[in-house]
């Protein structure tokens, strides 16, 4: 099933919490929604799901309105921050909720129900919990119930709100790998949001980094890592060294200091974007040094505190450097980046 | 006391940097204020109920007049029970499920009944039904008894038990949010599926606390049944205004025989609440870890 939504924006109150969000999503891909808290993620999703409803824009699955169904009618299973599992219900009922509450017609008769629920069980690794509680399951478990609940129905489209978020670093690591392998199995149209870009890069096809209700990019993971559209998913995705600088007729200035390198498409003030591990240190000159500050080693890298003069102004930036290159704190050293993005203010 | 008793109670005295004297005195004062104004009371209804034997006292509660009574009773809590668990059910649904403008004056107008005076919410009713009313030409000329009749008392004591079941579900369903609700909406359920398998088994500790709390209050209520009753003998006396006219007619046995009927029914209310308190704690518990 294919989602496309155009032109969506959702207001609470005077709040933009989505403003004019375009996205088009593919039939069977896993798609992650990644951005910094209050971006609009779960409110996108909701919308999706038929539990909110944007104040303008469309929403269509497969090339058909799906705004005038209702959330029960869209046959899309969500993954919830919290869960929400039934509480008053064991593992076996929440699961089989969905099964259970179709209209007569078309419901399954109560032992195609149950085997249905063990195969559920079974898929998440958890049918031995089935008399259990949710108040008696580990964050870990309660995440694999509700995906099986949201799964029993056979949604043409699955939702999950932070599925790991709250769930420590080793699980979540096992769950997301076991996410790909299931979404490999079933295929089925794939949308989970997380403010963890380790986890959106691991896991997806594709990712939508998001910030203040407005998509910032749309790519592959290594699109979004490599080739950053703005200076918020280049700040926001991976480890970043930022400058500021000025440029002027496409020569960079940091101060009053002029840098060997050209910045052909950009004007005026700007910030100097580099990879942490891209800051090399010593090999050559463009004009930029700074004084060491800091330096701690870990493994077989060190990272260093250096204060780049900049204009009247210091900055402090953190890099890291292989350990074979000794750095001493005071001296001045010369920084080359290797890659680098400049982004106008 | 016992000596190892006073040592141990001294002990943790001591650990908390109390003296136990002034912990025994304290407590003493407690148990001694409660007994006086508590325990002595219930025990004296029973005890002058009984002051001339069982007989006397079954025979007293056989008495048409304390029969119908007690019937009247039953049907009135039943019927505003009733009501105030319809009443009760949606306006909670309403307030901890949905926003809205003017959603604070709903719930303070939801608990208008606990500061009013029951005297005055009678009062009103008079004001409403009553021949010189605002209703009450009309009412006249279809026929239709409110006042000192069955409907009257019903509504009045309705009125004055409305709160119970509202305010012991709207900070249940408030914590509990809208997020269970919304998963069942997703998975296909209808509304009134979501609110018999998700919403009312979440709540149903707090709907019998509530159904018990109003229950008790709609079968003591005084004030507002004593205007709106006329006080018609054998047909419009509730069992706590029987009480008061067999007292003043120095009826000392009948009068405290049915007293003693309310008295046991604040009892087992009393029981129940305890129990009902303890599954709530339950539900609290398994929800917070
Ligand atoms: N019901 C609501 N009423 C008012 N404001 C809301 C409501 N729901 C969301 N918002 C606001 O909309 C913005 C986006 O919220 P949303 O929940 O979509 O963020 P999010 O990206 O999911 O964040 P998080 O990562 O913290 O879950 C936030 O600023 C939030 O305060
Ligand atoms: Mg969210």
């Amino acid at each position: 099933m294919t989602i496309e939504l155009t032109n969506i924006t959702k207001n609470f109150g005077a709040f933009a919490a989505l403003d004019g969000v375009d996205l088009k999503i593919a039939d069977g891909e896993l798609l992650a929604l990644l951005g910094p808290s209050g971006s609009g993620k779960t409110t996108l999703l909701r919308i999706i799901a038929g539990l909110d409803w944007p104040d303008g824009g469309d929403v269509s699955f497969d090339g058909e309105n799906a705004l005038k169904r209702g959330a029960g009618e869209r046959q899309v299973g969500f993954v919830f921050q919290h869960y929400a599992l039934f509480r008053h219900m064991t593992v076996f009922e929440n699961v089989a909720f969905g099964l259970r509450v179709k209209p007569r017609a078309i419901r399954k008769d109560e032992a195609s129900i149950r085997a249905r629920v063990k195969e559920l069980l079974d898929l998440v690794q958890l049918d031995w919990l089935a008399d259990r509680y949710p108040g008696q399951l580990s964050g870990g478990q309660r995440q694999r119930i509700a995906l099986a609940r949201a799964l029993a129905t056979e949604p043409r489209i699955l939702l999950l709100d932070e599925p790991f978020g709250a769930l420590d670093a080793k699980v979540r690591k096992e769950l997301r790998r076991w996410l790909r392998s299931l979404h490999e199995e079933i295929n089925v149209t794939s949308v989970f949001v997380t403010h963890d870009q380790e986890e959106a890069l691991e896991v997806a096809n594709r990712v939508v980094v998001m910030d203040k209700g407005k998509i910032e990019q749309v790519g592959t993971p290594g699109e979004v890592y490599d080739y950053p559209a703005t200076a918020f998913v280049h700040g926001f995705i991976g480890e970043s060294v930022v400058l500021p600088v000025n440029v002027a007729e496409g020569r960079v200035w940091i101060g009053d200091q002029p840098l060997n390198i050209t910045a052909p498409n950009v004007g005026g003030p700007s910030k100097l974007y580099v990879r942490r591990h891209d800051m090399q240190v010593g090999s050559e000159s463009i004009g930029l040094r700074g004084a060491v500050r800091h330096v701690r080693s870990f493994g077989a890298i060190q990272r260093a505190d250096i204060a780049v003069c900049a204009g009247g102004n210091e900055t402090l930036i953190e890099i890291d450097t292989p350990r074979d290159h000794a750095l001493r704190t005071g001296e001045t050293v010369e920084l080359h980046p290797r890659r680098f993005r400049i982004f106008a203010d | 006391m016992s000596e190892s008793a006073i040592a141990l109670y001294s002990e943790r005295g001591g650990a908390r940097g109390e003296p136990w004297l002034a912990r025994v005195v304290v407590i003493g004062l407690t148990m001694l204020f409660l007994t006086v104004f508590v325990v002595l009371p219930l025990v004296i209804v029973f005890a002058q109920a009984l002051t001339h034997g069982v007989g006397a006292y079954l025979a007293a509660l056989a008495e048409p007049e304390a029969l119908a009574a007690i019937k009247l009773t039953l049907a009135v809590a039943a019927i505003s029970v009733g009501l105030n668990l319809v009443f009760g059910l949606i306006a909670a649904w309403a307030v901890a499920k949905f926003e809205f403008p003017g959603k604070t004056l709903l719930i303070t107008l939801i608990d208008l009944p606990f500061s009013v005076s029951p005297v005055i919410s009678g009062l009103v009713f008079v004001l409403l039904f009553g021949a010189q009313g605002y209703f009450g030409a009309w009412l006249q000329s279809h026929n239709i008894q409110i006042l000192f009749a069955v409907p009257g008392i019903a509504l009045a004591t309705t009125f004055v038990t409305f709160p119970f079941v509202s305010r012991a579900l709207i900070p249940l369903m408030q914590e509990q949010g809208t997020l269970e609700e919304e998963a069942a909406l997703s998975l296909g359920a209808s509304g009134l599926q979501t609110f018999f398998r998700v919403t009312l088994p979440n709540i149903k500790w707090g709907v019998l606390y509530g159904v018990l709390l109003c229950n008790a209050r709609a079968m003591g209520e005084f004030g507002a049944v004593s205007v709106v009753s006329g006080h018609i003998r054998g047909e419009t006396n509730t069992m706590p205004l029987l009480v008061e006219i067999l007292y003043n007619e120095y009826q000392f046995v009948p009068a405290f025989a049915v007293a003693s009927l309310l008295a046991l029914l604040a009892l087992i209310t009393l029981i129940a609440k305890t129990i009902l308190e303890r599954h709530l704690d339950e539900g609290r518990q398994v929800r917070d870890n």
